[in-house]
């Protein structure tokens, strides 16, 4: 699909009120109007258009990305009692199965610099929001197929507005970690000042791995039903609730788990450790979001195939 | 909105040529040769969405990447049909296009191309200036929040800016007639109000080209007048694109009409020509042609006749039910028998009126009394219109009226039927 330009560029001439006979016509001549093309040719054989009408797209979406976004706060707290408790819920139980699994002595972690139960909250809390962030585009895809079926809008705005409550969760769960940190008494170093830098890194990275899944989960229910199992397990395998291992299978998997050095990094920050991983957390971030802008790219090709095998 | 009617009838008049040439610089939309393919297997067609992002993606892996870009797409796969097959057609501003045909026909399918929803597989659309589609009403409606915070979250996902919204939003409450429950959630709405609201706000949009898919099937019938009304203002400076099953609608605010069948165009032309290639190709189906178009000053109108069935010789008495806002002085009456699933054995006949049917303004009932019926046997709809100043100002009109089983000897050919006579209540 190649839009050389949208609608709203145009100044319309206002109507004042709906029940008068229209005598405003339109003041632009034909050639002013935008032309919207479609054809069957690959719109990546036009790139120079392609970015342009993306770049063109994002920036009209930009208002309707947060009027979604508040449509959705203002609905999902409106019919829930607990309201944003649920926000922090899920990482709070999940981490309290470990604290809980540690304090028996089932389970003996160590070389924790600060008390277990404060770095397996602080582990969950990060780890919730970049399971948040790589099920958002899916979620946001499916949650939205009845409007994509039927009503043409700059479609990057979903994906923008199911970041922003990406982003407000982590907002929420940002007091709790404060609580934690306050509660055991662990306090940050200088290096705090990264943890944005670390924070951005994880959420870019749930997020471009997120769009990756979006062609084929947005045609295959499998891999929506699959994301939280494959979630669940890969938490297992990141340095979540256990510091990071440098040999064995846990080390070797380690080393290929692009998130194990995010998290690793972003609790670091807030503990006060030595950035040890730092440039490699770096470096993921900037290829995170290269993938992510390709990514954005590929969405944007493939949304009218998808419109058109999903149905509403 | 009888001046609609006025203008309707000056288009219908005169029926355009199918791709004019002249004044091409008017176009706003332009369909060339348009074709879409779908697939009746699920399974297959999730498979050959997954083809064909990648063909999107990288073009180069195309079957056929070295010929021009159609040949790659234009042939069918297993389980694969051309669901629009071959579609032409330019638009100009203030030209109505009504597309009919029976339901799989392609309409939707080919809105929704129009609407760049889906991408055509072969030919090209062009569409200038702003694009409003009303093919979902309330599009983005989340039940939870209030009708005020939805006509904002519906307004933008259409395109509209706050500010445009902020300007609009008291016509827009305004035109819905729920003020009262604009802070109510929607979930408490019935399914006419939802519609409303959607309507109003999709028709605030100002657009160049106006897509309408049977979404005024709903709401009741002051409501469906209204929207007529401001769809009538739209038409003026825009070119809209009609989909409806309802012929009267098509007849009313269409100037054009696109008949198709299949996926392919059967007939494109002068709306009423479109819509006799319509009707003669839905032989023995039911007709459910019971709407009526109301003019201004009239609420709404009803009918119904105590028999339906009639014998050789038998006269046929049926009631209308005019709703006047203020008298109305009918002028002239006509009755039209159409003997159902043949386009043109009709008869029909100007109800000589010696005085004017005064209407009061409130309930009217006429009381219409045929003369004894000699037609042949078969299903006849009687068509009713009704119309003020010597004619140029729809009272009310339906196509049918009632619907009447004729038994009796005559069992084919045409048979006139003599005047009716009407009484006033």
């Amino acid at each position: 699909m190649t839009a050389a330009t949208t609608p709203d560029q145009i100044e319309k001439p206002r109507r004042s009120d709906m029940s008068d006979t229209v005598t405003v016509h339109n003041q632009l001549g034909i050639d002013d109007l935008p032309v919207r093309v479609y054809s069957p040719s690959p719109a990546i054989e036009h790139p120079g258009r392609l970015l342009q009408d993306m770049g063109h797209d994002l920036m009209a979406g930009r208002e309707l990305a947060w009027r979604l976004f508040m449509r959705d706060l203002k609905a999902q707290y409106r019919q829930t009692y607990l309201g944003y408790l649920w926000a922090f819920l899920p990482p709070l139980v999940a981490s309290l199965t470990f604290i809980f699994l540690q304090s028996q002595g089932i389970t003996n972690i160590r070389g924790t610099t600060v008390p277990y139960a404060a770095f397996a909250m602080m582990g969950t809390l990060l780890w919730q929001t970049f399971v948040e962030a790589m099920q958002s585009p899916l979620n946001s895809i499916t949650t939205a197929k009845p409007m994509l079926a039927k009503v043409n809008f700059p479609r990057e705005a979903i994906l923008v507005s199911g970041m922003y409550m990406v982003g407000f969760n982590f907002l929420i769960r940002l007091v709790l970690l404060a609580a934690v940190m306050a509660y055991w008494q662990v306090v940050p170093g200088a290096t705090v000042i990264l943890f944005p830098l670390a924070m951005l890194g994880l959420l870019l990275c749930g997020f471009c791995i997120g769009l990756l899944m979006v062609p084929i989960g947005g045609l295959y229910g499998d891999v929506l039903k699959a994301i939280p199992i494959v979630a669940q397990f890969w938490m297992l395998l990141t340095p979540v609730v256990y510091p990071p291992q440098s040999d064995g299978l846990a080390g070797f998997l380690a080393m290929w788990n692009p998130i194990s050095p995010l998290i690793t990094t972003a609790r670091a920050t807030l503990t006060g450790d030595p950035l040890t991983q730092l440039p490699l957390t770096i470096a993921i971030t900037l290829c995170a979001a290269c993938i992510a802008t390709a990514g954005l790219i590929a969405y944007r090709l493939i949304m009218p195939h998808l419109i058109e095998r999903m149905g509403g | 909105m009888s001046t609609i009617t006025a203008t309707n009838r000056e288009r219908s008049t005169g029926a355009l040529p199918l791709e004019a040439a002249a004044n091409d610089d008017q176009v706003l939309v332009d369909v060339r040769g348009v074709r879409k393919k779908f697939c009746r297997s699920l399974k297959r067609s999730l498979w050959y969405g997954v083809k064909d992002i990648a063909g999107e993606l990288v073009p180069a892996s195309r079957p056929s990447a070295s010929q021009p870009h159609d040949s790659s797409r234009s042939e069918l796969r297993k389980d694969e049909f051309w669901a629009v097959d071959g579609v032409s057609f330019q638009l100009r501003r203030g030209e109505c296009l009504g597309l009919i045909g029976h339901n799989g026909a392609g309409k939707t399918t080919l809105l929704k191309m129009l609407n760049g929803l889906i991408k055509p597989d072969g030919g090209q659309i062009s569409m200038r200036g702003r694009v409003g589609a009303l093919i979902a009403l309330g599009a983005g409606f989340n039940p939870i929040l209030s009708g005020r915070e939805n006509i904002y979250v519906n307004a933008a996902v259409l395109g509209l800016s706050k500010r445009e919204t902020e300007d609009k939003l008291d016509e827009i409450i305004d035109f819905t007639e729920i003020e009262e429950f604009i802070d109510s959630p929607v979930q408490s709405y019935s399914s006419g109000m939802q519609v409303r609201l959607g309507f109003a706000v999709a028709t605030a949009l100002d657009p160049d080209v106006l897509i309408l898919d049977e979404v005024l099937a709903v709401g009741d019938a002051t409501f469906r007048a209204k929207c007529f009304a401001r769809i009538g203002k739209v038409l003026d400076r825009a070119a809209v694109i009609f989909v409806s099953h309802s012929e009267s609608q098509v007849q009313r605010i269409c100037n054009r009409g696109l008949f198709m069948s299949k996926g392919r165009p059967e007939y494109l032309g002068d709306t009423a020509s479109a819509l006799i290639a319509y009707r003669s190709s839905r032989t023995g189906q039911a007709d459910d042609q019971r709407d009526w178009i109301c003019g201004d000053d009239v609420r709404n109108a009803t009918s119904g006749a105590d028999k339906t069935h009639l014998k050789w010789g038998d006269k046929l008495v049926f009631r209308v039910n005019i709703v006047c806002d203020r008298p109305i002085s009918v002028s002239n009456l006509y009755i039209q028998w159409h003997r159902q699933g043949i386009a043109f054995m009709e008869s029909h006949h100007n109800v000589g009126l010696e005085a004017p049917i005064e209407l009061n303004a409130g309930p009217n009932e006429l009381l219409i009394e045929s003369s004894p019926v000699h037609l042949a046997e078969g299903k006849y709809d009687v068509s009713f219109a009704a119309f003020a100043s010597k004619g140029k100002q729809t009272v009310a009109h339906t196509y049918c009226a009632v619907e009447i089983q004729v038994e009796g000897p005559l069992g084919a050919g045409p048979a006139v039927q003599s005047p009716c006579t009407i009484t006033c209540k």
